[in-house]
Parts: C-alpha cells; structure tokens; sequence
C-alpha cells in the first residue's frame, strides 16, 4: 500500500484538489479536499479503493457549496431509556437491526434495539424490491457472495418461522443471439467455481415455456432456479415482533446523538429518550452508519448513498410474470440500471425496477418523473405490455454502499464494544439471515454469555389474512369475532378486525403506514382513497384520541389540524 | 340459500333506483350495500345541485339519496348492509354470491345480478407527480370524506391539482370551513368541472385558476411543505424555467374518476377500453348474460339524475330477464359527451347543470333556457344570493357530522356571517331530512335546514 500511487492517481485527475492520506491504525485511506462536482467526489474515492488488507475509503471530500444535511431526528424528548443498561445495544431497525435481536433474544441477555423512525423497516429495508438473490450479482469471492449464498439457503426455514411468505420464483434473463450458447456456459462454470451452483442455461422454448409474456426476439437464458421473493417490510417486522415476545425491547422515534467515549471503550450512547449505558454496541445504522461509526471514534469506512426507485403495477397484472425476469445485453450493459427487472411480489403485485444512481442526501426518497418512465422503458424490453397507466405506485430507496461494495461486519477497529454491521446493501436482504447468525456469535463471544433464554421461541404467529382463508375458516372467525367480517380497505379486503390486530401487535404503531406495512389497508389500487378516512378513525378510536393526532409515519406527518368546528 | 330474483350490488344512487325499479317491476330483489348506510358517495355530497332533472328542485347529495331511501324502505325491499361481496359464480342459469359481514360468511342465489359499485378517484400517483411522500396528500374524494363526514380539517394553506366538479366542490368546502386555498391549477387550456361550479365554487371566493399549469413535485418529508407547479404548452409538454414553488401544507387532486369494476372484471365481463365499464346493450346488460349494469361503474356520468335513470332501466330489464321476456340487443360503446368549453367573460347560470351563458341586452336577459336563469341574472346584477351548504357538529360518536343548507338562496354577502351561526350548533339528538336547525338565520327569513337524517 503505496499513498504515493493513489495520489499520483489523484493529482492526474483533479489536480491538488483532493488528496488521500493513510491511517495505519484503522487500516482507511482518508481522502479529503473539495471538489464541485458530487460525481467527482464519489469517483475520486473510488480511485482510492485498495481492496486488501482490509483498507477502506473515508470520504472527507467536501462539496463546494454544499453541506450535508443533518440526519433526521424526531421530535419526541423524554426520559424513557435514560439510564438503560442493556447487555447490547442495537442501532438501526432495518432488516439487520431486527433480525440480530431475534437471533440475540436466544440468549439470556438484556436487548435493546433503538430506530429514529417511528416504525421498523422505514428505510432501505422497506425501499426494495424483495427479490432473495442467488448470487450471481457477484462476480468473486467476497462477504457478500459468502453471507448471500448462505442467506439464500436459509430463507425457507426462517420464513417458515417467522411466518412471512417466501416464493422461490426463480430467476430467468433473456439473452439475443444463438451465438451467446458457448458464452454463457462458460459464465455459468464460472460461478459454479465461486459457489454459484445452481446456473442453467436454457434454450429459447424452455425460456418462453416459463416466461409465455417474455417479448419476441429472445434466443437463450439463464435460470437460477434458487432466486425468490419476499416482502421486506414484513420479514423485518417479523423479526423484530419475534424479538420482542423473545424479551427484547425495541424502541421506536430513539435516534442516537452522541457517544461517550473512553479509552476505546463506548461508555455512554445519548438519544433523543435519554441516555444508554450498553455493555456492547451494534451497530445496523444503514446509510447511518458510518456516522454511528464515528461517534464511536471508529471511522475506517463510507458510506455512499446510491439511490434507486421502484414502481408497482396494480395486482391485475399479475399474469405478466409469476418469476423474477429481465433482458439483457452483454456488450451494452446499461450502467444506471445494473441488475433491475421484473418479478410478481409474494403479494401478488408486478414490481419493476430498480435503477442505481449516486446521491447526496441520505434520507431524500422523493422520485423523479425521468426514472419513472426509463425503468418501465427499459424493462419493456422483456415484457412489451409493461404500462404506465397500471403502475399504482412507486417509491425511492438509499442503498448504503462503502466505496468498496462489500459487507462490513467486524468489530470496531479502535474501539473495542462495537461491531460494525454496514454497507449492507444488495444482496444485503438475501444475507441477512446469515449475517445475523455470525454477528451473534460475535456478540455472545463479547459477552461471554453461557445461559440460554427460556422464553425463546423462534416461531412466531403471523397476522391473519381473511382473504386467504377457505369460506369455511373465514365463517368461523367472523363468528369468533365480528369485526373480521367488517371490510374496511375493499381493494384488498382487509376487515376492521385484521387493523385491530394490527395495533394490538408486539410492536404497536399506530400509523397509517404502520398498519398498512402489517396488515395492508392502502395497498390497492386506490391507495388509501376509500379507507384512509376509515384507518384514521379506527386507530383514534382505538387510542381514544382526536384523528389530528394520527400520523401517516409519525413525527409532524399530521392528516388532519383538528375538528373544523 | 336465500334465492332472489335479482340482487343489486351497491346502494349508493344507481343502486337504489335499479332495486326500486326491480321491484315494482315485480322482482323478488335483495340489496347488497359495503357500507353501514345507504346512499353511496352522496353521503359525503353535502353541496347541493342535485335532482334538477328528476325532481326538478336543487337537492343537496343526501336530501337526493334519501328520497330514494325512503322509497326502497317502505317498499321493504330486503337489504344486507355493512356487506361486502367476496365472490361470484354462476350455477346452471343462477348466480351464487358469497359475502362477509358481521354475521360471517354466507351465500345468497340469484336469477339476475345489477352491478352498480360507482367509480373510484384516480390517484395522485396515476398523473405524474413525483417528488416526496408526505402526509397531506389526499385526492378530492377522501378529503370530502374526512371533511364532510369526518369533520376535519385537514390542512390550512391547500393547493388543488385538476379542475374536475369535486375538485372545485371541495375548494369552496374548504373555504367556508376556514383553510385558505391557494389556487386550483389545471393542464389542460379549459377547466373540466362544469361552468357553474366556476363560478359559484372559485368566482365566487376568489379562487384563482391555473390554466395549462400542472403540479409536478411534492415537497415534504413528513408534512406537504411545498409543491412545484409547471405551465404546459399546447402539446402539454411542460415548459421547464416556468417552474414556481407554492407553500401549502395540502395538496388535493382531482384528476379524474375510473368505473370501479374489479367484480365484473372477476366474471370476465367485456369492458369498453374508452369508458372503462362494462360493454352494455340498451338494457344495460354486460356481455354476461343476466348480469347488468348502472351508474358511474357503467361509466362516469355528469349528473345523478342519470345515473339513477341508468338504474331504473337496467332494474326493470333484470326484471324482464328473470321473467324470461328480455331479448338481447347489439352492446354499444357509449360516446362519453363533449365538454362545454367554459368562457369565463359570461355569466354562467348556476341554478341547474345546463349551465346557460346568459347576457344582458338593455334589461333583457337572453341565453336562458328558462326562467330561473332570468331570475338569476337580475339577481347577480342587483343582489347576488346563493345557498349555503355544510354540516354541524353532533354528539355521536359515530356521525360526528349532520350536514345542512340554507332553505333558500340567501345574500352572497352574507355567507361567512351566516357560517358563524351554523358553527354554534351542536346536535345532540335525532333529526329528520328537512327539520329546522336554525330559523330565519340572521333575520334572512332564511332557515338552516338539515339535509340528511341522524
């Protein structure tokens, strides 16, 4: 590792603007200066990746003109945590966040989980396309094919757990040109060799059998029949409802602030609700957590904001695909939209998309007409009957990428209570329940616990859906309680029943978006319109409190100022 | 099983009209209603203009639905409400219906079946406008809902997307329930909702209209904060440096309605790719046969008065088809009418929805159908009065909203004073259609009536 080299590289392309400095003691290349453009930023630390020895890129380059934006805390001030002395203390209620505290919650042991929003799974673990990936997004061995391979695997038994759907639809891309045949045999011994076993090519009739609405023009595939579905949003409630009726405690609308920090060790973690005193700080801080990593007097990786948007058709359309499909082409790959296709939800909806692009704002989800209409362009490529006018929404995600596109789990390199879990980003949900078995054997290691937790059951109860139940069921039910035969949300039949169970959960939120994350009023093709009125009512009424004081995703996310008279 | 002759789904106008017709025509008819009372989207349709052509009086939505209520009642025509319809499959030349309620899960037969489940509203997200999430975003319909029914307010400064008649309806709601709204912007080069509303709903408050400007963006992470606004060209291409920033904290769409067909659709029911609906003959039979249609499912309409004439044909045709003595005829694809282009330097009648352009010559009044339309035009010259339409608070938990009118027409001038006293009232006891709330509110010789019952 020679900084000479990077700077020379440096210097080449910006000038003396920016240069990088290296820090023997936590192995980061620190590159620091100014630049005008953000994607001379990002590119100028990419330069300096150095993919050995476990050295990571610091991104000091300033913005000229610009300043990041602080994270959003909420408004919420009070005392509930001060003083809280967990075993380990878990940032972030993603995916990761919560699907560590249900393996921890095996053990005897004091869990706290903290997440600033008002729900889990409000960032990327909610803001993606679901799809459990077989592996073939990477291209050599690192810890994503590691933690993705093994992640895969393991997906039926952990949904079967936790109760959450889980399809393995299987994974095609269509290919133009016979001549390809030789190519893509040679892609597919390739990845057998890195672990990627289950890669078939197939010919153009078995490539059209599996995917009749694939457009005309396609010679050949390749099909990994290990790729499936999920909902994201609901795995992670899931592990986070199973954490909680384990023993672990998760506190919603806690943003971490600050740390104490003495002699490498955390002592001290002030949030918005007090101050915590954690034996062992974990930290799942996503786009965060770099930040999280400083606080901690641990900084020796980036975090790159990368965002990409998805769009959903309405579930009429289901019939278009029942797998995870898209087209390529091998000599023109399209950079902004690597990867992205087209798969049919576990909830029975078409989702198409993602694209990739770099960022500032960590937290600006807002979509752009532009990326809208490229994703539905693009993916017209493989089925033509893709339409504008049957997408029912879209939204935005922030994948939380370091300059080395690779996984971050280990512990902090110059503070010891701390075990970085970051740059979690695709295949980070096909990882996850890997990456939890790991990291809490990491953590129990750290605590030296023996003792088991007698209460741990890995199963846990999923919400009743009326809709999927025989007529018989249904009836008997209904008769157990009538108000699983009130429908409140008629686009997706969800009765007043399905809501209240919602918010009488392991983890009440009673938010609009909340309830419909659980138990999906909202998610039909009239978005909310009929019953949004209806959900407000029904969670003010369950709360006893005016329907000005329901929010659509807590904070000021107010529906209404009050009575109008 | 229950065995009917005909079964209607939905109880809203179309609805009610088709089972009235039904059975007077002699049909054995059930109503099945997913809402805990009749009436439909007129419930929350507080504002008045309704009935002009079937009953020739301007009606508010809930005074219209309960005439017909009343008659369906003391026809004691049967009616499952708070029901709501799962499933439809035909056996041999009969129909089965599974539906859920309270009750739980059960099974009604039926010879013929009259689909009249409404329309639905387009979404914010089915135009174009991207930017962020935040709460604050409503479309027309389910602000009037939270408005009207709720009784809320929803937000302060409201910006509205679409000139469509809710859009416009809502813009004077809000205005007398006390948010200012800061202007209604639509793409297109001429408003879409009908020219009275114009002039009563936006004229009237000074409401500005935006025309060929569109709402592109969304500001906000939890709360609207702001929205972008951008002027199109006449190939409705926007016209990017005329973007402008707007504060409000609500933004409303109004861009367009679609017929609500996801059970005729599960039935495989033809639909006519230009309205939407169900392709029907004459008869408002679909290309199932012993399944009709009415009302805004079939495809949206302009007025109720037709949507309950398309009930009234199709309840008598399910009749004549249970009887055995309905001939097919040849579906026809509806030519939705063309919009009157609205000229904002003429007066515009607002005493029915013809919308006469009327204009002084000397005193002569010409351009009106009738004498309403005289009437109206030496009233705007001399003393401009309108109606006033709203609610009071109650003390019901569960209808926290008893919407009411002026009995007449009252002094334009007068319309926020007469507000005040209407905001005094709380209802804590039943009250019928009609029953006076207020009598000759500020010495007006103008009564505050009730139009709905509670």
């Amino acid at each position: 590792m020679n900084s000479n080299l990077i700077n020379n590289k440096l210097e080449k392309r910006f000038g003396n603007k920016v240069s990088a400095k290296l820090n023997y003691d936590n192995h980061s290349i620190v590159v620091s200066g100014c630049l005008e453009n953000y994607e001379d930023i990002v590119e100028a630390c990419y330069m300096c990746v150095y993919n050995k020895d476990s050295w990571h890129v610091v991104n000091k380059i300033e913005w000229s003109g610009h300043q990041e934006k602080p994270m959003k805390v909420p408004v919420l001030e009070d005392k509930e945590l001060d003083n809280a002395k967990p075993d380990v203390l878990i940032i972030g209620g993603g995916v990761i966040g919560c699907s560590i505290a249900r393996e921890l919650s095996k053990w005897d042991i004091d869990i706290l989980l903290v997440e600033k929003e008002a729900d889990l799974a409000m960032q990327a673990s909610s803001r993606n396309d679901g799809e459990v990936h077989p592996g073939v997004d990477q291209s050599k061995m690192n810890l994503k094919l590691k933690y993705e391979l093994k992640g895969n695997a393991m997906y039926e038994d952990v949904c079967k757990q936790l109760g959450v759907p889980f399809r393995r639809n299987g994974q095609y891309v269509a290919f133009k040109g016979k001549y390809l045949i030789p190519i893509l045999k040679i892609i597919a011994s390739q990845r057998k060799k890195l672990g990627i076993k289950d890669t078939k090519v197939i010919n153009k009739k078995e490539l059209y059998l599996a995917n009749p609405n694939l457009k005309q023009g396609y010679d050949v595939g390749l099909y990994n029949p290990s790729a499936g579905t999920v909902c994201p949003y609901e795995l992670t409630i899931a592990y986070g409802e199973n954490a909680v009726t384990n023993g672990a405690k998760i506190a919603l609308n806690a943003a971490v602030t600050s740390m104490d920090v003495i002699d490498g060790k955390i002592i001290s973690v002030k949030t918005n609700r007090g101050t915590i005193y954690p034996k062992l700080v974990i930290n799942a801080a996503g786009v965060f957590s770099d930040k999280i990593a400083s606080m901690a007097n641990d900084e020796f990786f980036s975090i790159h904001p990368r965002k990409g948007t998805d769009v959903i058709l309405d579930n009429k359309k289901q019939y278009l695909t029942d797998k995870i499909l898209s087209a390529k082409d091998l000599f023109n790959p399209d950079k902004n939209t690597k990867g992205g296709g087209i798969l049919r939800t576990v909830d029975d909806n078409i989702l198409i998309g993602p694209d990739a692009y770099e960022v500032f704002d960590r937290e600006d989800y807002s979509t752009e007409s532009k990326n809208l209409h490229a994703i539905i362009d693009k993916q017209k490529t493989a089925i033509e009957a893709l339409d504008r006018k049957d997408a029912i929404t879209y939204f935005s995600g922030i994948r939380a990428a370091t300059f080395e596109e690779d996984f971050i789990i280990e512990k902090g390199r110059s503070t010891n209570n701390i075990i970085h879990v970051a740059g979690i980003q695709s295949p980070g949900l096909t990882a996850t329940p890997a990456i939890a078995l790991d990291v809490e054997k990491m953590a129990i290691d750290f605590l030296g616990t023996t003792k088991r937790n007698d209460r741990y059951n890995p199963i846990r109860e999923p919400y009743k859906q009326l809709r999927k139940l025989s007529d018989e069921e249904r009836n008997k039910l209904i008769k157990e309680n009538p108000e699983y035969g009130e429908i409140v949300c008629r686009c997706e039949q969800i009765s007043k029943g399905e809501i209240i169970d919602a918010l009488s959960g392991p983890i009440m939120v009673p938010t609009i978006d909340g309830i419909k994350k659980r138990v999906r009023p909202g998610m039909g093709r009239c978005q909310g319109g009929f019953c949004s009125p209806l959900v407000s009512k029904i969670i003010a009424d369950y709360l006893n409190c005016d329907i000005a004081a329901v929010t659509k995703k807590g904070n000021n996310s107010y529906i209404s100022v009050g009575k109008t008279k | 099983m229950k065995y009917y002759d005909v079964v209607v789904i939905g109880g809203g106008p179309a609805g009610l009209a088709s089972a009235i017709s039904s059975f007077d025509n002699g049909s054995k008819v059930c109503l099945i209603e997913r809402e805990a009372r009749l009436g439909g989207i007129l419930k929350q349709c507080i504002h008045d203009g309704f009935g002009s052509i079937n009953f020739k009086e301007n009606l508010s939505g809930p005074e219209y639905s309960q005439r017909y209520i009343d008659e369906f009642i003391k026809d004691e025509i049967d009616c499952l409400l708070s029901t709501y319809v799962t499933n439809i499959k035909r056996e041999d030349k009969n129909f089965i219906l599974s539906f859920v309620n309270k009750n739980g899960l059960d099974y009604i037969q039926c010879k013929a079946l009259i689909l009249a489940t409404g329309c639905r509203e387009r979404t914010v997200k089915q135009v174009d406008i991207n930017g962020d999430r935040p709460s604050g975003v409503f479309s027309a319909g389910t602000a009037q809902n939270y408005v009207n029914i709720l009784g809320e307010k929803i937000g302060k400064k409201i910006v509205i997307l679409g000139s469509g008649d809710i859009g416009l309806i809502m813009a004077r709601r809000l205005t007398l329930e006390g948010c200012d709204v800061v202007g209604v912007y639509e793409v297109m080069n001429h408003p879409s909702g009908l020219p009275r509303n114009i002039r009563q709903c936006l004229i009237d408050y000074n409401i500005p209209l935006h025309l060929s400007t569109t709402i592109t963006k969304v500001f906000g992470r939890e709360r609207v904060e702001k929205v972008e606004i951008c002027k199109v060209d006449e190939h409705m291409n926007l016209i990017e440096d005329s973007k402008e920033i707007i504060e409000c904290d609500t933004l409303i769409a109004s861009v367009g309605l679609i017929p609500e067909n996801e059970l005729a659709e599960s039935l495989h029911i033809e639909i006519d790719p230009k309205t939407k609906g169900p392709l029907c003959d004459k008869n408002f039979e679909t290309s199932i046969e012993g399944i009709f249609c009415c009302g805004n499912c079939h495809h949206v309409y302009d007025l109720v008065d037709y949507v309950s004439q398309s009930g009234v044909i199709a309840g008598k045709a399910a009749s004549e088809y249970v009887k055995g003595n309905l001939k097919k005829e040849e579906r026809i694809s509806i030519n939705l009418p063309s919009k009157k282009i609205y000229d904002p330097n003429k007066l515009v009648c607002i005493m029915c929805p013809n919308g006469c352009e009327l204009e002084f010559q000397g005193d002569e009044v010409l351009g009106n159908k009738c004498e309403r339309g005289k009437k109206f035009a030496l009233d705007e010259l001399n003393n401009p009065k309108r109606s006033v339409c709203t609610y009071v608070k109650t003390t019901f938990k569960d209808r926290p909203t008893l919407s009411v009118r002026t009995s007449n027409p009252i002094d334009k001038g007068l319309i926020f004073e007469v507000m005040k006293q209407i905001n005094k009232i709380t209802v804590d006891k039943h009250v019928d259609v009609g029953e006076v709330l207020i009598k000759n509110v500020l010495n007006t010789e103008v009564d505050i009536i009730a139009t709905s019952k509670i």
